[in-house]
């Protein structure tokens, strides 16, 4: 065989190998979303949104009372940690130069690596032993830290988007400089700003560890802030490791309405980024 | 006399002139406020970094000062009579994160060079998506396909298969219960291999083209082109995007809480059950009953905190440097 061949043969292999291992990346994709979607809607009834958990041994019952739980934990969350997040990428994009500013995104940076439970920790130590109890307000504070760097980074990115000439329109008509930064400035970049919040908010609607021991579970409805309240996450995670048939039954049922959630917030983020990037 | 102006007349109405000079004009005092809210909050970014650091050295305090150094290489955790070490959970931690490396890195590379070299660009837009849709699935979710079908089927069909194949091997030996350090490491490799894909992906897709049409032009297939123009620019890139990928494993908590078995056990076999820093945090924290075991606890966090921060950091310093060459290079 001459090199000529030699060479085109390791050519085709190798990039059928790339193809094999794209599709190999797939399966396990395909095999989770197929699996939530079967077994989960046989697991979805009426009382399945309306209802409460019952306990162990009765059949029937629902998670209604998780799925209000990860709205308003998912709530608190975004009451805190979005216009800390806005204001933080609205200081680097338009005041930020210098070292504190380098300092503030490279924290962001690499807060967004670590890892979930740590965050828990934090909260926990922060709030719960000085509180003495789970609480909503906990897990809620957990998601919201978990929040900010995505919302700051993003804020930030988009805002530099904006041209200058429109700050300067705003400038030369005698407008401060507040609110030029939010009339027209935050205006401008709303719609992207937008699709960053709903991609953190669909990272934590999803997240499970820092509530283990910040919101903790409730078995009834919630609405204090100074409760234990349940979760989705929380929720699947609970039936997924019981022993019981009827609660694996309603874990898949929980995990297809919280994929279903996760997935349509993501969706409409990029459908979001994408209209944008077409009118430009 | 003239007659005072309207300025003249603010001025002397103004209740406090040392305070307007302060501010500067009138309008500055928005501005002067809304700077120093914006700066707050990014103070907030720092603090909220910083604060984890200190409340989780002080969490861990009173067991930092019982057990000292020995914490890393104990290897009894031991609830009812106080004994905590953390050995077991490194070595969990660092074994289940490195098969993951081992099972997600290769297959990740490959689907990075098929999505920036190889695919048509109509098929591009759509896979990118579905990479990065796998990173949006709770990894709660993960972990329930995991209990229910993954360690079935690890149990049933492929570690009878390893056993049979290389039972020999202390790897590969005792009974196959589908949970534990295989089961961890696979899911985990699941989880990590869009990170690692995108990533990569983002480095070669900021790699010149011309670089390519020279090598395209000498005659070079396409494969070699990626070898000889794409890989040796994107090696940095992908080395962080591959530190990335691990700083996400070792902190990945529920999928792996939920497949590997969760028992304190150093076992030189892959079918045996075993725990992470991660996995213990998650199932004992809140049921932690004495002050030293929570601080034992926060310990193995503050280890995993500090662990990740380290990697990150690395981690960006390699990509942020493709990033700032790249534009430069285009420009010529």
């Amino acid at each position: 065989m001459d090199a000529y061949r030699r060479r085109k043969v390791i050519d085709v292999g190798a990039r059928a190998a790339c193809v094999a291992a794209t599709l190999l990346a797939v399966v396990p994709l395909v095999s989770v979303l197929a699996y939530v979607v079967v077994r989960g809607a046989a697991g979805l009834s009426w009382s399945f949104f309306t209802a409460l958990p019952q306990p162990v041994g009765e059949a029937g019952g629902g998670v209604a009372n998780a799925i209000l739980g990860s709205l308003q934990l998912v709530g608190i969350a975004c009451v805190l940690g979005v216009p800390v997040g806005v204001l933080a990428g609205i200081y680097l994009a338009e005041y930020g130069r210098g070292r504190f500013a380098t300092a503030v995104r490279y924290a962001a940076d690499v807060m967004s690596g670590i890892p979930s439970i740590a965050v828990g920790i934090f909260v926990y130590t922060l709030l719960v032993l000085s509180m003495r109890h789970f609480s909503a307000l906990a897990g809620g504070v957990a998601l919201a830290v978990l929040m900010l760097p995505t919302v700051t980074r993003t804020t930030e990115e988009l805002l530099k988007l904006v041209p200058d000439s429109l700050r300067e329109a705003g400038l030369a008509l005698g407008v401060p400089r507040w609110r030029v930064v939010l009339k027209v400035v935050l205006r401008t970049g709303a719609p992207g700003i937008a699709t960053g919040i709903m991609l953190a908010v669909a990272r934590a609607a999803g997240e499970t560890a820092p509530l283990l021991f910040t919101a903790f579970n409730n078995r009834f409805w919630s609405a204090s802030l100074v409760e234990p309240i349940a979760s989705l996450p929380v929720q699947i995670f609970t039936y997924a490791v019981s022993p019981y048939e009827e609660w694996h039954r309603q874990a898949w049922a929980a995990a297809l309405v919280l994929v279903v959630l996760v997935l349509l917030m993501n969706a409409g983020a990029r459908v979001l980024t994408r209209a944008r990037g077409r009118s430009r | 006399m003239q007659r005072p102006n309207a300025l003249d007349l603010r001025r002397a109405l103004t209740p406090s002139a040392s305070f307007w000079a302060w501010t500067g004009t009138e309008a500055n005092l928005g501005d002067r406020l809304f700077h120093g809210a914006a700066a707050l909050c990014a103070f907030g970014v720092v603090a909220a970094l910083a604060g984890m650091g200190v409340e989780m050295i002080r969490a861990s305090l009173s067991s930092i000062e019982r057990f000292g150094l020995g914490f890393v290489t104990e290897v009894t955790w031991d609830p009812v009579r106080e004994l905590f070490g953390a050995a077991p959970f490194i070595f969990g931690t660092i074994v289940s994160s490195l098969l993951a490396l081992a099972i997600a890195v290769p297959v990740a590379v490959g689907v990075a060079i098929f999505l920036a070299e190889l695919a048509p660009a109509w098929l591009r837009t759509p896979a990118s998506f579905v990479v990065e849709l796998l990173a949006a699935i709770p990894s709660v979710v993960y972990g329930l396909w995991g209990v229910f079908v993954l360690a079935p089927w690890l149990r049933d069909t492929v570690q009878p298969a390893l056993a049979a194949a290389l039972g020999f091997l202390p790897f590969f030996g005792g009974p196959a219960r589908g949970f534990g350090m295989l089961a961890g490491g696979l899911i985990l490799a699941i989880m990590i291999l869009p990170t690692i894909a995108s990533v990569s992906r983002d480095v070669m897709v900021a790699v010149p083209t011309s670089y390519r049409e020279a090598a395209l032009a000498l005659g070079a297939t396409r494969f070699e082109t990626v070898q000889v123009a794409v890989l040796p620019h994107a090696k940095a890139g992908i080395v962080g995007a591959v530190i990335l990928g691990l700083g996400r494993a070792l902190g990945e908590t529920m999928a792996v809480t939920m497949v590997i078995g969760n028992r304190a056990e150093i076992s030189a076999s892959l079918f045996a059950p075993a725990a992470t820093l991660a996995s213990v945090i998650a199932n004992e924290y809140a049921e932690a009953t004495s002050d030293l075991y929570l601080a034992a606890l926060s310990e193995l966090g503050l280890m995993l905190f500090a662990v990740t921060l380290i990697l990150n950091i690395g981690a960006r310093l390699l990509v942020g440097k493709v990033g700032r060459a790249a534009p430069g290079v285009r420009g010529g």
